[in-house]
């Protein structure tokens, strides 16, 4: 086996043994770590399929990140009121179950990814980015000025919502939810990695010419990819929204967008793993720097500049050695 | 609905749109001649905005918070391109993102450091202060209106720049064949220092014009940044005019659809709902603007085609 | 009379004022190799995107066995079997030299949006790569990453995910471009054995190669067509020696 499988191995077997440690000896605090780890890490997941496969420099996923977090805590808050979310033309009730509340966050991201994704993808490079990162200040004014949904103050949600058969409320049966759904997501985006369409989208942005020479078109390519990548973040957003029991319009600013792609550039862009690693190392610099100085802030940018002038290929590409195309 | 209400709103757009055009001049200068895309533009704006802040509150004197806000950001500007900027222009744009989004870490909570996580405060002077008439009998204040007028002489500069002199002669080239201009004999890299300079004392200028009006704090330059991004998109990259249109016309949208959409929805509604619809309506507007515009021109209105 | 595999109607582009291809007519038979040949700024290359499907003609049609493709995109034009070679180097280079050919063997299957199939698992896929690979001689480094390659490698590689797209029609920009005379000497080979699956439309400056392989050539000058015949008809022709040749006419 290669090295890079060897690290992504013990990457997520890491990531399991923390919290049953913590749960052994009883620090629920460092099991809500390793969630938030996990669904980060989701988030990058996501974020990677554009920006690591695609070569689509979205700055503006934190979008996706907040429809995920809405979903959930509209689709809650209705629940804990029992008023229905709409009556005309069908009425549509609020729900406080996991499997609803992922599934709407997966359409309603995913919709809204073809969207952008349609309109954004009409460009590329500079374009590219600003658009996306402007889309992404859309949503986050207008879930401020859209007084329904708490506005500025985001929403409440006083209970965690149900999953079939767990006690959600206890952190290490959630981090089990939650580790389960990233693992999958790892699963699905190695398999598609090494798919037919994997290898035109990667072919796509080394070369976008050469496929279009063999017939393919790289718009639709790129616009799936997206659509998919919009969907896993959306997922994340959903898991974080129940994590923290809390949406707020924050989880649409531009500083989310740019967190989520921190991660995958400190864990190595375009690697399966690379996200996991990058939120690992994320949520320690921001546990320890942020225990060393309040404004933790400047050792983090001064530590990205450093990993982007000096050390291309990340977390994963120290650990793993150069990229090698893959056979 | 009177009209003078409207023209009221109308001069309000024109005096977002200019100071708009302020910082979307430098970026999209920076984009053009040296195909660099810079996050840390809104830094700029924002040590121009503390740079004043703290020079009036030592002076007393606006004159020299201007000034100070032209200096401080423009020095800052010259010294990240030396130390950082010029590594980035043979990068791809992924490493120019991160990069410069590195430099607002350091520059947000830099200053977080040095000034605390409070505003400050930049007052206008006196002799700028309340309101003036204009023709009609139109009451309108007077630091605004000498905004609309900075705003348009600093643009008219510009252009006169770019058009007559040696410098705006090598930028012109360096936008057209960037190979050219090194064959030329022009020394690139001052010329590179030269225009992030100008862009970055441009912003700087920005932020303490509307420092005065808002609150000086961390964090006021990446909203307008992003509408700096918006403007490009609209007015095509690399294009002086196209950033100088489409400054006024992101300018005249937002604050036209915050003033008429609740009217147009109160029509209809009952006045609470109007003004919740019609607000977050507004709050898209500019962004429907740069999306029909995508649709009819992927380059932007000016943009190379 | 041969049927037209490709057939370029009357084509005109201007550039401004400048007129970079004017009334342009010219057709590709089944079995021939036919040498697109011309000076530097002849129009050339804008005559190939023009048929590539880069850009559009002001006027004119151009025709894919019979079928007028002048509005469809190059990917289009692809999956009609119209296949070009660049003049430089269009790949995918952190890509192994094997994925680039099942690349294009996945093309000319045209289902790409699989999403859990292995290309390189795909017995069929493999295949047609290593075949195409075979031909021109590239098979030893199939695992090779293709920015590892040699520049001559490079030159063969595009003409094997050409190959693997099995086309009616080959476009070929400069395929010699850059090549040494033992390169050239091989390329000559692989194109020579191609036209009886498909003719090409070549684009050469090494006229060498030209006179060697083409069937018929046809000279552009000045976005104008001024000559069209067998190597020894351009050969004596008096308006391409005193337009093209240049002195080698006054002797």
């Amino acid at each position: 086996m290669r090295r890079e499988t060897w690290v992504g191995i013990i990457l997520v077997l890491g990531l399991l043994a923390v919290p049953l440690w913590a749960l052994a000896v009883d620090e629920p605090y460092t099991i809500t770590l390793a969630t938030r780890v996990v669904i980060l890490a989701l988030a990058g997941v996501g974020l990677n399929v554009a920006l690591g496969l695609g070569g689509l420099v979205s700055l503006g996923h934190a979008v996706f990140f907040g429809l995920g977090g809405y979903a959930m805590g509209i689709l809650a808050s209705h629940a804990q009121s029992y008023t229905p979310l709409a009556e005309w033309p069908i009425l549509i009730e609020g729900s406080k179950s996991m499997p609803v509340i992922w599934l709407v966050a997966c359409a309603v991201s995913g919709l809204v990814a073809l969207a952008i994704g349609a309109l954004s993808l009409r460009t590329s490079g500079v374009y590219f980015i600003m658009i996306t990162l402007a889309f992404g200040q859309m949503f986050y004014f207008f879930s401020i000025s859209w007084p329904a949904y708490g506005g500025e103050d985001g929403l409440s949600i006083y209970v965690r919502n149900e999953f079939p058969g767990l006690n959600t409320l206890d952190p290490i049966q959630f981090f089990g939810v939650c580790y389960v759904i990233l693992c999958l997501a790892l699963l699905l985006v190695s398999k598609l990695s090494r798919s037919s369409f994997g290898l035109a989208l990667v072919a796509a942005r080394q070369n976008a010419e050469r496929v279009q020479a063999v017939g393919i078109e790289p718009y639709r390519l790129r616009l799936v990819a997206f659509v998919i990548s919009g969907v896993i973040t959306g997922l994340a957003g959903a898991l974080f929204a129940d994590l923290n029991r809390f949406v707020s319009p924050s989880m649409f600013t531009w500083q989310t967008s740019g967190e989520i792609m921190i991660f995958v550039i400190l864990g190595g862009v375009g690697r399966v793993m690379g996200p996991v690693a990058g939120a690992i190392m994320f949520i320690l610099l921001e546990h320890f720097l942020g225990g060393l100085s309040e404004y933790w802030h400047i050792y983090l940018g001064a530590l990205l500049l450093g990993v982007v002038l000096f050390a291309r290929g990340g977390l994963i590409g120290v650990l793993a050695g150069r990229e090698v195309a893959h056979d | 609905m009177s009209l003078i209400l409207l023209i009221e709103q109308v001069l309000n757009g024109l005096q977002f749109g200019v100071m708009l055009f302020l910082m979307s001049a430098g970026l999209t200068l920076i984009f053009g001649v040296m195909g660099l895309i810079n996050l840390a533009h809104g830094s700029l704006y924002m040590i121009g905005a503390f740079a004043a802040a703290a020079v009036a509150g030592a002076t007393g004197s606006f004159v020299l918070a201007l000034a100070a806000s032209l200096g401080a950001a423009a020095a800052a500007g010259a010294i990240i391109e030396v130390t950082v900027i010029r590594r980035l222009y043979d990068r791809d744009h992924l490493d120019q993102v991160l990069a410069t989004f590195a430099l607002i870490l350091i520059f947000s909570e830099g200053t977080r450091w040095a000034f605390g996580s409070f505003p400050l405060f930049l007052d206008i002077p006196d002799y700028l202060s309340g309101p003036t008439t204009l023709p009609g009998g139109i009451q309108y204040p007077l630091y605004r209106l000498a905004i609309i007028v900075v705003g348009l002489a600093v643009a008219a500069g510009l252009f006169a720049l770019i058009a007559w002199t040696r410098i705006g002669i090598q930028i012109r080239a360096g936008e057209s064949d960037r190979e050219m201009i090194g064959a030329l004999g022009v020394n690139i890299s001052r010329l590179y220092t030269l225009v992030f300079a100008l862009g970055a004392g441009l912003a700087g200028l920005a932020g303490a014009l509307i420092g005065a009006i808002q609150s000086v704090q961390v964090g006021m330059g990446e909203p307008v940044l992003i509408l700096a991004f918006v403007v490009i998109v609209i007015g095509g990259i690399g294009s002086v005019k196209g950033a100088l249109i489409g400054a006024l016309l992101v300018g005249l949208t937002d604050t036209l659809g915050r003033f008429l959409l609740p009217v147009v929805f109160g029509a209809f509604m009952e006045p609470s709902a109007a003004t919740s619809i019609g607000s977050a309506l507004a709050s898209m507007a500019i962004y429907i603007l740069m999306a029909s515009v995508l649709i009819a021109r992927p380059r932007g209105l000016f943009g190379a085609a | 009379m041969t049927e037209a595999l490709l057939e370029v109607r009357e084509i005109s582009k201007s550039f401004g004022a400048v007129l970079a291809c004017a009334d342009v007519s010219l057709d590709l038979r089944i079995g021939e190799i036919h040498a697109l040949i011309g000076p530097n700024g002849a129009g050339k290359s804008t005559l190939i995107r023009q048929i590539a499907g880069n850009l559009k003609p002001d006027a004119g049609s151009i025709h894919l066995a019979g079928r007028d493709v002048t509005g469809w995109d190059t990917a289009s034009r692809s999956r009609a079997g119209l296949c070009r070679t660049f003049q430089i180097s269009s790949l995918a280079m952190e890509m192994t030299v094997l994925q680039n050919v099942v690349l294009g063997a996945l093309g000319r299957r045209g289902d790409v949006f699989r999403f859990f199939h292995d290309p390189l698992k795909d017995t069929g896929l493999v295949e047609a790569g290593m075949h195409a690979l075979e031909r021109v001689g590239l098979r030893h480094v199939a695992r090779d990453r293709t920015a590892d390659l040699s520049h001559g490698q490079r030159r063969q590689l595009e003409v094997a995910v050409a190959l693997t797209l099995s086309p009616k029609v080959f476009l070929m920009d400069e395929p010699m471009a850059g090549l040494g005379m033992e390169g050239s000497r091989t390329m000559t080979a692989v194109l020579d054995g191609l036209r009886a699956e498909a003719p090409i439309l070549l684009v050469e400056h090494d006229m060498d190669a030209v006179f060697a392989l083409a069937d018929r050539i046809s000279v552009l000058v000045y976005g104008e067509i001024i000559a069209t015949g067998t190597g020894a008809e351009i050969r004596a022709d008096p308006l391409v020696r005193s337009a093209y040749l240049g002195e080698e006419a006054t002797v």
